[in-house]
């Protein structure tokens, strides 16, 4: 059989599986929905600016909802980032880059299972912290039919199904977070650097969002599709926000992904 | 497959003001056990990195088996193994798991040699280990197991034995031998002389990224061993003797004993004319000391360009011709 990119992608995760990083990420995309869902348990406050934070007592659906608005911003990019920007330079940081590629594997294939593991990465955090805030915020609040953002009713039942397409809607943007961070995690070769750069490139595009006289980039900003989910809460659901995220985010995923590929392709590898 | 094993031409690598390796010219030949000689920061690394794909030559070629590593990547490593400076795995996973992995990236039936592979270099006891907590000595066999995983017709290997105890080096030396007994085509880099003498047939000298000698080594210890020293009952007599004979050439007086320069053949005809003149001799041997300062004088000259070169003139190449 010859090696592929499915052969370095499942020994990326067993990679992962073997790393503490890992589950930093994963601990606190489980902890904080506990932490929220527990606090509201015992309290009668509700996060009222916060879009489904007025129902979070009346059904447990609305928690995930309003955890996602929370954590979309920078919990989930950090989250990701904490994997994405090491994946790359942790083989630099342990000089094994060498090692890889002299077997018979070609550079391409190593990149791509690396981005692969990168946004398999992603996808488990969103679905610990959905899984339990959907589980928790049930069992505190009822698993009970929801209020769309259109003042309309849906069943529990519809609400579900809602609640874990938004989180799949979700993926667009933090995905297009984890190849950045792999991205800058070639470029860069130090994982603290790319870790930190990730971030800081989301807060930087945040950050251009709101300078006056650039308010007409807003649109193409990556971190405004961190909430097109919010088009599938609406009656009739609109769609706009999330084929707009679509493309949008493929304007820097394209970039990334191929700058990411081409210096890791026409790299030295010097050190180790 | 007819292609030669290594096939290096032009091979430049500069590093900014650096040249690391400049215009290198080598071919090792199948079934070669071929040294690659030279003191620290000579370029043998770079160069090794050079034929593995792991970086980009600034201008030259190298083939492997015909195949070119710079532009058709691992493709060019079939039939290839080998690593430069320290082997490295990832720390956090133990011996087997690392070996393994490196198994499912050669692909085909490697995986059914881990175990092997471990035996080989006796580091089965030990497999479950962490390499985080593995010697270096430990690390370098595993280096050497993980290379056998490949079943390699040429194996590239960069100073294997440094830093391991004097029985490791045997162990390691003995394990080369073997593997080259097998039929397998070596390539090993060194800065020991004595390691390139025990083990290789051909050699290569490089020095400040040029080549300095290339060439059998037996033809390298020909030119080396032309000195002699040579003591008798009376020295100065010996001169005037060694001068009348033919074939001997620049005797002189050195502390209490004669040296000169000669082929075995002329010290042979020699030592008779000693004793036919009346000298007792007490003392006649080769001087075992000038093959290091070969060495010495082909590395350490001012610049490569000046170093003098030994005969045979024909196998010298690179920076000297
Ligand atoms: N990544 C790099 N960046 C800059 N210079 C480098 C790099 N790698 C090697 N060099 C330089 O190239 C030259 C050759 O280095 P190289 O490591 O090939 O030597 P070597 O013969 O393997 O030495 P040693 O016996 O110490 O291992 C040195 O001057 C070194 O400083
Ligand atoms: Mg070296």
């Amino acid at each position: 059989m010859k090696p592929g990119v499915l052969t370095v992608y499942r020994w990326e995760l067993r990679k992962l599986i073997s790393l503490k990083r890992t589950y930093l990420g994963l601990f606190a995309a489980m902890g904080v929905p506990l932490a929220f869902t527990i606090t509201l348990s015992f309290r009668h406050g509700r996060p009222n600016d916060v879009p489904f934070g007025a129902y979070v007592h009346q059904s447990g659906l609305a928690i995930p909802l309003v955890l996602l608005t929370f954590a979309s911003a920078f919990l989930l990019p950090l989250i990701t980032a904490l994997v994405a920007g090491d994946i790359v330079a942790s083989e630099d940081q342990y000089g094994t880059l060498k090692t890889v590629l002299t077997r018979s594997l070609q550079r391409g294939q190593v990149y791509m299972g690396k981005v692969l593991a990168a946004l398999t990465y992603t996808v488990a955090a969103l679905v610990l912290l959905g899984g339990v805030a959907i589980v928790a915020g049930s069992m505190v609040s009822g698993f009970n039919s929801l209020t769309t953002l259109s003042g309309s009713t849906v069943s529990a039942g519809q609400a579900l199904a809602l609640v874990l397409a938004s989180f799949g809607v979700y993926l667009i943007p933090l995905w297009t977070v984890a190849l950045i961070g792999v991205m800058l995690s070639t470029i860069t070769r130090n994982s603290a650097a790319a870790v930190v750069g990730t971030l800081v490139t989301v807060l930087l595009i945040e950050l251009v969002g709101i300078l006056p006289g650039l308010e007409w980039l807003q649109p193409y900003l990556l971190t405004r599709q961190f909430d097109a989910w919010q088009g599938l809460l609406r009656q009739p659901i609109d769609w706009s926000p999330i084929t707009h995220a679509a493309w949008v985010c493929a304007l820097y995923c394209v970039p990334a992904v191929v700058a990411g590929y081409l210096v890791f392709l026409r790299r030295d590898v010097a050190g180790g | 497959m007819t292609e030669t094993p290594v096939e290096a031409r032009g091979l430049v690598k500069q590093y900014g003001r650096i040249t690391a390796v400049d215009h290198v010219d080598l071919t090792v030949n199948r079934g070669d056990v071929y040294g690659f000689l030279g003191p620290n920061g000579a370029g043998k690394t770079t160069t090794l990195r050079m034929m593995l794909g792991l970086i980009y030559p600034t201008a030259g070629s190298v083939r492997l088996f015909g195949r070119d590593p710079t532009t058709e990547g691992a493709a060019a490593l079939n039939g290839v193994a080998g690593f430069v400076e320290a082997p490295r795995f990832y720390p956090y996973l133990s011996a087997r798991t690392n070996m393994q992995m490196m198994a499912a990236f050669d692909g085909d039936d490697a995986v059914s040699r881990v175990e092997a592979a471990l035996d080989t270099v006796e580091l089965t006891a030990r497999a479950d280990d962490k390499v985080g907590g593995y010697s270096h000595g430990m690390r370098q066999r595993l280096g050497i197991a993980a290379a056998l995983l490949r079943e390699p017709r040429l194996l590239l290997l960069d100073e294997p034995a440094t830093g391991l105890d004097p029985g490791g080096m045997r162990d390691m030396r003995a394990l080369i031998r073997r593997l080259a007994d097998g039929g397998m085509t070596v390539l090993l880099s060194s800065h020991l002389l004595a390691e390139v003498e025990e083990l290789c047939d051909r050699v290569a000298i490089v020095r400040a990224g040029r080549i300095v000698y290339e060439g059998a080594i037996a033809d390298l210890k020909a030119t080396a061993t032309t000195g002699y020293r040579l003591r008798t009952s009376d020295n100065t007599a010996a001169i005037a003797v060694c001068e009348a004979q033919a074939g001997v050439a620049s005797a002189r007086l050195d502390g209490g004993e004669v040296h000169l320069d000669a082929a075995e053949p002329a010290v042979a005809e020699l030592s008779v004319a000693l004793v036919e003149s009346g000298l007792r001799i007490t003392a006649l041997v080769p001087d075992s000391a000038t093959l290091e300062d070969l060495f010495f004088r082909l590395t350490e000259g001012s610049t490569p360009g000046e170093t003098e070169v030994p005969e045979p003139a024909a196998d010298v190449v690179g920076g000297v011709a």
